[in-house]
């Protein structure tokens, strides 16, 4: 019985979807949660066999004493109120059982004991995400968009809070989601058991985008990922050719970096996404579009086209000076 | 009390005011003489000054019906329109503003123009029936709330349809709807008409509560009023205590932080977002019981004629009521799980929402009972309410899924809990909304709905539902978050979106079966009798449809179940019939109390409302409106108020005691 409902679970997991499933945790938390799952899952369908089941049990059994011409059985005010105060306890037990197991699974939404974390601060945007990893000294602080990329295997503090409307964090295979309300911090905690990409997306309703909002959390083996973060703290590098530097020279020129920032250069906008390793993630417009050439010019063309309402303005460049640009910002690794 | 003006219940022997249940209702009245004089008495004036000054609860709980239903329609063709949009990944049919819209109008009106008032609209058409008087309390303040119902109606769609609906979600969380983020006039048309629909709920629930405390039928104790009405009763306190916040946070002060820039939940002057969704979910939570706890009311009802037996625990089934009334006041926080609060706080509300299902899980176990012992007739109606128990109890049990922290925070705000909503209110709203038309048409027409085409109407709807929204559990705990417009193709959702969009067009199917039913049963259907269902309940010793003033002679109760107590229902008689006089009864054992005229028709109702509409939908533009608004209120008022010349009520004919001697 137990093997054949544990079958029954994992083809129904299998069956999920490929990206973000609650019921293929990779992290602590996303575990406790699939597992509390599962549990409500198999009391809640042998609750509602039982009900159902008995509920056409009495109408075929008075259905068929009706045709019979039978009358009820005399004991019938006592057997069912024996009945309805028996199913009645057992409710209660049952609830009972799932408020203790429920909160045994709420202590894993604690944070887990330990002093040195690493801390990530996330603010939601209409409609993207910036990520900056803390760091005591100022210029050892790196800001990026739209990837988390975390250490497998550690508990990483998100410091949340949100510059516009209220957003929501949620990356389902590694934690529950946390709002990012306006006014208020708070802070959750992410671990990955196991090193992958994992996709998340805005949860709570903020307007236009709100359905291209994603993120990715990228868990890396500790070496791989102290080495992604040591170059990311690298400025730009200048234009290695002239293309290159006409494209440097085309960012500036337009409205570019009136939102952008890209360390390195005079550009400091803090409106839009940090762009100075653009080069370097896997997607552009909040986990949109894959980070191609032709993405990218497509974007920067016409953003409305691909997401209606979003705050990036279209930008009339001509033909040589957007290559020249993509060929730029294509050096940002 | 004066000995003089005591009103006493006729003895049953007094011979010409016994009716025969059996027989038509005109050989049972007080006497020929009589009648004539009542129908005279409350003769509506004819055309559309009668139409639009009517003050009879039949005729303005069937345009509530009506009205209701089609506001139903309406937000069902955008549920459609959204099933078509996410039918693909990346279908085009919409854009983002369009369908922001789409889901908005339908959830805003699902709930504030459906789902309640229609419930509200049932009870003002059968509470005076059930209870047995003559019409509900505060006749003129009834016409008033459908009126102001109707205009709130008209404003949602009417700025829908001009592409300025409100677009921030039923809900309308700040600082989304607020003033720097929603710019334009939409989200004003959403608060505006939360504060139609609020005062209309508002009314109604005074009105009958009124009824059911004062107007009883003699004999008619707290015991043994109908369970539909003790529902309908608990409902209307809770609305009492739930809408006034959301009416003051919408209309003070999203309104005025929209209008006249105060800064209530502007987080950086000092006001607070979160305080938006306390405010709102306090009424919001409430809400769903709101609107599921009468069609436990209706269930209850059809399972106790359709079995043939009371239902089973009848203390124990208005204990559960009344419970479930007052828990839902402390479940708000559980839409709130994600927010910024102590994970303390947040146990309690796990506990309290994991509790509710207890009082829930009573009432079940005693239909089911009742069903057992009894002797089912498995009809239109009675397939509903079994359909309503099939299909509700996995909204429930859902339910107590997400009372869990983990767990909702998993699922908070992804398409698992679009399903169990919709299993919790198709299941305990519509199911047994559906179930309450095919029961109750006989009475509102007088002739009978198609079983045939019922019972088709009832498995198409029951599929459709099914697969329109078991689907949707997979899809969130796929990852699926609420209210997005598009979705990519690699997040593999497309599949069952596909399912849940077909399931869509079979419930729209299943509704155009219903209104092709009631449009051919209206005129064609068969004739329906007094008492089509041999059922035990008041409204059925009145004529099908009844006259306007519902009982000639007063019925008197003498068990839960009058009408299948004995042959004869016993009346009481002495109310004028040369005025509109209901019989007031003392609120414990509906012992006669004293006499109370009603007013007539009156047009003041409609200007009153009219004058809100003006004040109201201008405010959206300007608050120089609340201004005139004031003036045109005032106006109404006066006329509505304006003495009448009646005579104090201790002048009153004694014509009781006459009658007894």
């Amino acid at each position: 019985m137990i093997s054949l409902m544990l079958a029954l679970q994992s083809v129904l997991a299998a069956g999920a979807a490929r990206q973000q499933s609650v019921l293929r945790p990779a992290g602590p938390q996303a575990d406790s949660a699939a597992r509390l799952w599962w549990i409500a899952f198999w009391i809640a369908a042998a609750v509602y066999a039982i009900t159902i089941g008995t509920l056409l049990w009495a109408a075929w059994r008075a259905h068929r004493r009706v045709r019979t011409g039978a009358q009820p059985p005399s004991s019938a005010e006592r057997t069912m109120r024996r009945a309805v105060g028996g199913a009645l306890g057992v409710t209660v037990a049952i609830l009972l059982v799932f408020i203790s197991y429920d909160i045994g699974a709420g202590r894993s939404l604690l944070a887990p004991s330990r002093s040195n974390y690493l801390t990530i601060h996330v603010t939601g945007h209409q409609w993207w995400w910036e990520v900056e990893y803390a760091d005591t000294l100022p210029h050892d602080r790196v800001t990026t968009a739209n990837e988390i990329h975390i250490p497998v295997g550690e508990p990483v503090r998100v410091e949340l809070s949100a510059h516009d409307v209220i957003h929501s964090l949620w990356v389902p295979e590694l934690a529950g989601k946390r709002d990012l309300v306006p006014g208020y911090h708070q802070a959750v905690w992410l671990q990955a058991d196991t090193a992958g990409v994992y996709r998340g997306q805005c949860a709570e309703f903020c307007g236009l985008q709100h359905a291209h909002m994603a993120l990715y959390v990228i868990a890396d083996p500790p070496d791989r990922f102290q080495s992604w973060l040591a170059s990311q703290r690298q400025p730009a590098p200048a234009p290695g050719d002239s293309v290159a530097a006409r494209g440097l020279r085309v960012f500036l020129g337009a409205q570019c970096p009136l939102c952008h920032s890209i360390a390195g250069t005079p550009a400091y906008g803090n409106v839009g996404p940090d762009l100075t390793h653009l080069a370097s993630r896997n997607t552009i417009a909040a986990g949109t579009l894959a980070n191609t050439r032709g993405n990218l010019g497509g974007w920067i063309t016409n953003p409305r086209s691909i997401k209606p309402g979003t705050t990036m303005p279209p930008s009339q460049l001509e033909p040589r000076d957007l290559q020249a640009l993509l060929a730029y910002l294509e050096t940002l690794k | 009390m004066n000995p003089a003006r005591r009103f006493e219940v006729v003895p049953v022997q007094a011979g010409t005011h016994i009716p025969v249940k059996a027989e038509p209702a005109a050989s049972r009245e007080a006497g020929p003489a009589d009648v004539a004089e009542l129908e005279c008495t409350y003769r509506p004036p004819t055309g559309v000054w009668g139409w639009l000054t009517t003050v009879d609860h039949k005729s303005i709980g069937k345009r509530y019906i009506a009205t209701a239903f089609l506001w139903f329609l309406l937000a069902g063709i955008n549920a459609l329109l959204m099933r078509l949009q996410l039918v693909r990944p990346e279908n085009g049919l919409f854009g983002p503003d369009a369908y922001n819209q789409l889901f908005t109008v339908h959830g805003t009106a699902m709930m504030f123009l459906f789902a309640v008032p229609i419930m509200e609209a049932f009870s003002l058409y059968l509470v005076p029936l059930m209870v047995g008087t003559r019409n509900v309390a505060y006749p003129r303040l009834n016409a008033f709330g459908y009126w102001v119902f109707l205009i709130g109606g008209l404003l949602l769609f009417t700025s829908f349809y001009l592409n300025t609906g409100p677009d921030t979600g039923w809900f309308a969380y700040v600082p989304l709807s607020g003033p720097q983020y929603a710019p334009g006039k939409r989200v004003d048309v959403w608060a505006q008409l939360v504060t139609f629909t609020e005062i209309a709920a508002l009314v109604a629930s005074v009105e009958v509560i009124a009824t059911v405390f004062k107007q009883r039928a003699p004999g008619m104790k707290l015991n043994r009023i109908p369970l539909y009405v003790w529902s309908v009763l608990v409902v209307s306190f809770m609305v009492i205590f739930a809408m006034p916040a959301v009416a003051m946070a919408s209309t003070m002060m999203l309104a005025m932080d929209r209008l006249v820039a105060t800064h209530f939940f502007n987080p950086a002057e000092g006001g607070d977002a979160l305080l938006w969704q306390h405010l709102f979910w306090w009424f919001g939570h409430p809400e769903v019981y709101i609107m599921f706890i009468p069609g436990l009311g209706f269930v209850s009802e059809i399972i106790a004629t359709f079995s043939e037996r009371p239902i089973f625990a009848y203390p124990l089934m208005v204990l559960a009521l009344i419970t479930t009334g007052v828990v839902a006041f402390g479940l708000w926080v559980h839409h709130m799980f994600a927010a910024p609060l102590s994970l303390m706080g947040r146990s309690f509300f796990t506990a309290t929402s994991v509790f509710i299902a207890i009082p829930t899980g009573t009432q079940i176990f005693c239909w089911i009972a009742t069903i057992w012992s009894g002797r089912p007739r498995f009809t239109t109606p009675m397939l509903f309410a079994i359909g309503f128990i099939v299909v509700f109890v996995i909204g429930g049990l859902s339910g107590v899924m997400i009372a869990s922290v983990p767990f909702d925070l998993q699922v908070h705000d992804t398409f698992f809990i679009v399903a169990h909503f919709h299993y919790v209110i198709l299941g305990g709203v519509v199911f047994p909304l559906f179930g309450a038309f095919y029961y109750w048409f006989p009475k509102f027409t007088g002739r009978m709905l198609s079983e045939k085409l019922g019972k088709w109407h009832f498995w198409t709807f029951f599929i459709g539902v099914n697969a329109t929204f078991f689907p949707m559990h997979i899809l969130g705990l796929d990852g699926m978050p609420r209210r997005v417009y598009t979705y990519l193709p690699e997040t593999g959702w497309g599949g069952l979106n596909l399912l849940a969009t077909v399931g869509s067009w079979i419930i729209a199917v299943s509704v155009i079966l219903f209104l092709l039913n009631v449009l051919r049963s209206w005129r064609r259907g068969a004739v329906a009798g007094d008492d089509p269902w041999r059922a035990a309940t008041l409204e059925w010793a009145a004529s099908s449809p009844p006259p306007t003033y519902d009982f000639a002679d007063i019925p008197v109760v003498g068990s839960r179940t009058p009408l299948w107590s004995s042959a004869d229902l016993p009346v009481a008689t002495g109310l004028r019939s040369d005025r509109r006089e209901v019989l007031v009864t003392t609120v414990l054992d509906a012992a006669p109390d004293n006499r109370h005229e009603h007013p007539a028709e009156s047009i003041w109702p409609l200007v009153m409302a009219l004058a809100m509409g003006v004040t109201f939908i201008g405010a959206i533009f300007t608050p120089w409106a609340y201004v005139v608004g004031f003036v045109l209120a005032g106006i109404a008022f006066a006329g509505w108020a304006w003495p009448r010349g009646v005579k104090p009520e201790e002048q009153l004919r004694p014509t009781w005691v006459d009658r007894a001697s």
